[in-house]
């Protein structure tokens, strides 16, 4: 292993929601409320063109018939959406070529988010877009990325520089009536990520985005559009943290990945977003879109560690519609306090010969629930489909609750699926064992709790998995019980 | 190095330990043997802090120290060691990094530096050369499929690494053949030394010909009903603790 589990213990010794601090920025903020003007505004404001403004109407349109989804084993109180403002950016307008440009109050929360540059020569070749509210305020290693064809920026410039790319892919995927929160993002999202990656060519180094949300009561919705041209590689990493509020705040993302012919994506998130305080109140409402098409010999692998959010919403999908293609799934959710998840995948197979794999570890803590909800559905079209799936769950008290919810559908005799569960609870005798070599109960749970986690973590690029490992422990800082 | 006075513990209700006395000084080994439901493994999990235990009276000084009211990692890191019974497994952590964050938090709590890395992979060679550790095991989950007697190895392996003042072995020979038990006893041996304390508790005479006692200890009933030298072990193999209960009674 690259990588030490104790160095990283000894880091670890917050309590608090370390990255709960709000940077003072001005910012351009449009007033609360949601209507057809509302769009028009902030279309205007990003000077689309009329496609995209029509685009956002019609989804607006859908999405005032439907219902917010009920199904998830979640409870919450449901957001106003006219008490949200739809738009906010920073007033730094002006794109920077190096770090070293950037508002020190920026540098700032980099630092504390442990994206300094001095971690970032470090970590040789990580490209950060770095998305503050809803505006990219900082972009690196573009010309790098440029002289291979990469396009990697904010999507607000993609929609510019690149129309004919957009709008062929934006809702290719997940469309824009696709569901309440998809067609809600789909009417405001105010930016996003956009990478294109072209023929054949292996992206040399790990794209990344770190999001943020910033402004209090600004819902934020994120648009990512990931294209994999035929036969090309990438690997995208996307982290969240969010300052500490006493306020929910709604994130409603959608991300799309197109892998063409013989294209492997890659996409790891580390999400650490305000989950609330010790008494469930605040925290972030994450209801996430994300889903992914491959083509014939494409492989989509998903990897997420989650430990923030207040309620999370999110199933991470691969359509592997052709022929040989392969879907992965593979989460790490811990929940803590008053935290309630509902997360999981589908894989649809409708390609022949294609192949899913889905691990899945829950950590349940305090008085949280996590749910595991997936869907393994084989069409009539899919002879030799294969599926594996592990869901296993790691109850730390008394209090908290694991669930599973499998869904098979098998429409082809050929298919192999197999799907195993588990549910535990973490060990008295293995904690003792851990204290009585020396390590105090914090440092034990961490050791044990991210070794029922390494088969997923072990999938992250390696210092991703650093920051999840740290995230884990300071997620069940206090827990056992 | 540990004086243990009138100690008494209960689990769940239950009185185990009934006003137990014993003084092991640095430099000795001292063997607890007794029939089974005696207390034995009791003592190892008091002495070493397990919470299921309930000390409801008596007093263990540990160096200066009461024990009692240190936690069980601090008494770890004051320098006591207990090798399991029944080790367990902890899937997913390596056996190195493991070990290698359980001896830099003793050398935090002694104001020392982490290890390096070279030193740390020389004391690893070192050591489990000692107790003829296969490599394959040193890199695996804590004791994630190894055999009983691999386990047993690992626990030494541990000590060796660990360098405590004070070990309990609990029935450490136990599910260990003759070619194992003398892997075992040879790591224990080579660790002797006049800084050091032994407390070695087993059911049968035959690891006492590979570590030999200076003291023997019959424990039964909760309190230890007879102490003698080394050769009381042979005493018992052949006499069996009849005779000893019926003095006592």
């Amino acid at each position: 292993m690259a990588y030490e589990g104790d160095e990283l213990l000894e880091e670890v010794t917050k309590k608090e929601y370390e990255f709960g601090f709000v940077t003072d920025i001005e910012s351009d903020k449009i007033p609360n409320g949601l209507n057809e003007d509302v769009i028009r505004l902030i279309s205007t404001k990003k000077d689309e063109p009329k496609w995209l403004l029509d685009w956002r109407l019609d989804a607006f349109k859908a999405w005032k018939k439907m219902t917010e989804p009920e199904w998830a084993h979640v409870n919450y109180a449901k957001p106003d959406f006219q008490s949200i403002s739809y738009y906010s950016a920073p007033k730094q307008k002006v794109l920077l070529d190096s770090l070293d440009d950037v508002d020190p109050e920026l540098r700032k929360t980099m630092d504390k988010l442990g994206i300094s540059t001095e971690e970032q020569k470090r970590l040789q070749g990580v490209a950060v877009d770095f998305v503050m509210d809803s505006v990219s305020v900082a972009t690196s290693f573009k010309e790098k990325l440029g002289e291979l064809g990469i396009i990697f920026m904010s999507i607000s410039e993609a929609v510019k520089e690149h129309p004919e790319l957009v709008k062929k892919y934006i809702g290719s995927v997940v469309t824009k009536k696709d569901n309440f929160y998809a067609a809600l993002n789909s009417a405001v999202f105010t930016d996003g990520s956009f990478c294109y990656i072209p023929k054949g060519v292996k992206c040399p180094m790990e794209l990344s985005t770190y999001f943020r949300i910033n402004e209090a009561g600004t819902g934020q919705f994120e648009r990512t559009l990931l294209i994999a041209d035929e036969g090309s590689h990438v690997s995208y990493l996307e982290g969240c943290t969010a300052p500490q509020r006493d306020e929910n705040q709604l994130h409603a993302a959608v991300v799309e990945l197109v892998a063409l012919d013989d294209a492997e994506i890659k996409y790891s998130t580390v999400q650490n977003w305000y989950p609330g305080d010790a008494t469930g109140k605040g925290g972030i409402f994450n209801f996430v879109t994300k889903r992914g098409i491959c083509q014939k010999n494409a492989k989509i692998s998903w990897t997420q560690v989650e430990t923030g959010s207040a309620v999370t919403w999110k199933y991470p999908s691969c359509i592997l519609k052709g022929d040989n293609s392969v879907g992965e799934f593979y989460s790490v959710a811990v929940t803590n306090n008053y935290q309630q998840a509902d997360t999981g995948t589908k894989m649809i197979h409708i390609g022949k010969n294609t192949k899913s794999t889905i691990i899945s570890k829950g950590i349940s803590a305090g008085k949280s629930q996590n749910s595991y909800r997936g869907l393994v559905q084989i069409n009539k079209s899919a002879d030799n489909a294969r599926n594996f799936s592990q869901c296993d769950s790691l109850l730390m008290t008394d209090t908290s609750g694991a669930h599973t919810f499998p869904y098979i559908e098998v429409k082809n005799h050929t298919a192999k699926v197999e799907h195993e569960a588990t549910t535990s609870k973490i060990g008295e005798e293995q904690l003792f064992y851990c204290k009585q070599r020396g390590l105090n109960e914090e440092k034990a749970i961490s050791m044990i709790v991210n070794g029922y986690a390494k088969d997923v973590l072990n999938k992250l690029p390696m210092e991703f998995a650093v920051e999840a490992q740290k995230l884990l422990a300071i997620s069940l800082e206090g827990s056992v019980g | 190095m540990i004086s243990i006075k009138n100690l008494h513990a209960e689990v769940e209700g239950n009185k185990i330990l009934k006003g137990l006395n014993l003084e092991v000084k640095a430099g000795e080994v001292h063997a607890i043997m007794g029939p089974n439901g005696s207390g034995k493994s009791t003592l190892a999990s008091v002495l070493a802090g397990n919470e299921a235990y309930e000390v409801t009276e008596g007093t263990v000084d540990f160096d200066g120290a009461d024990l009692l009211d240190l936690d069980v990692d601090e008494r770890a890191k004051e320098g006591m060691f207990l090798a399991f019974q029944y080790p367990v497994e902890i899937p997913g952590v390596s056996n190195i990094n493991f070990l290698k964050a359980a001896l830099n938090e003793k050398r935090a709590h002694q104001g020392l530096e982490p290890i390096k890395a070279k030193d740390f992979l020389a004391l690893v060679q070192e050591k489990s050369e000692l107790v003829e550790l296969a490599g394959k095991l040193k890199n695996r989950s804590v004791n994630e499929g190894f055999s009983g007697g691999e386990k047993k190895r690992n626990e030494i392996f541990q000590m060796a690494m660990l360098d405590p003042k004070f070990a309990i072995l609990d029935e450490t020979d136990s599910g260990l053949d003759i070619d194992a038990l003398k892997v075992v006893s040879h790591g224990v041996n080579s660790m002797r030394s006049t800084e050091r304390a032994f407390l070695v508790i087993t059911h049968y005479q035959r690891l006492l010909d590979y570590i030999v006692p200076d003291f023997v200890h019959v424990l039964y009933n909760g309190k230890i009903i007879k102490t003698g030298p080394k050769e009381l072990a042979l005493e018992l193999e052949e006499k069996g603790y009849d005779w000893l209960i019926e003095e006592t009674v």
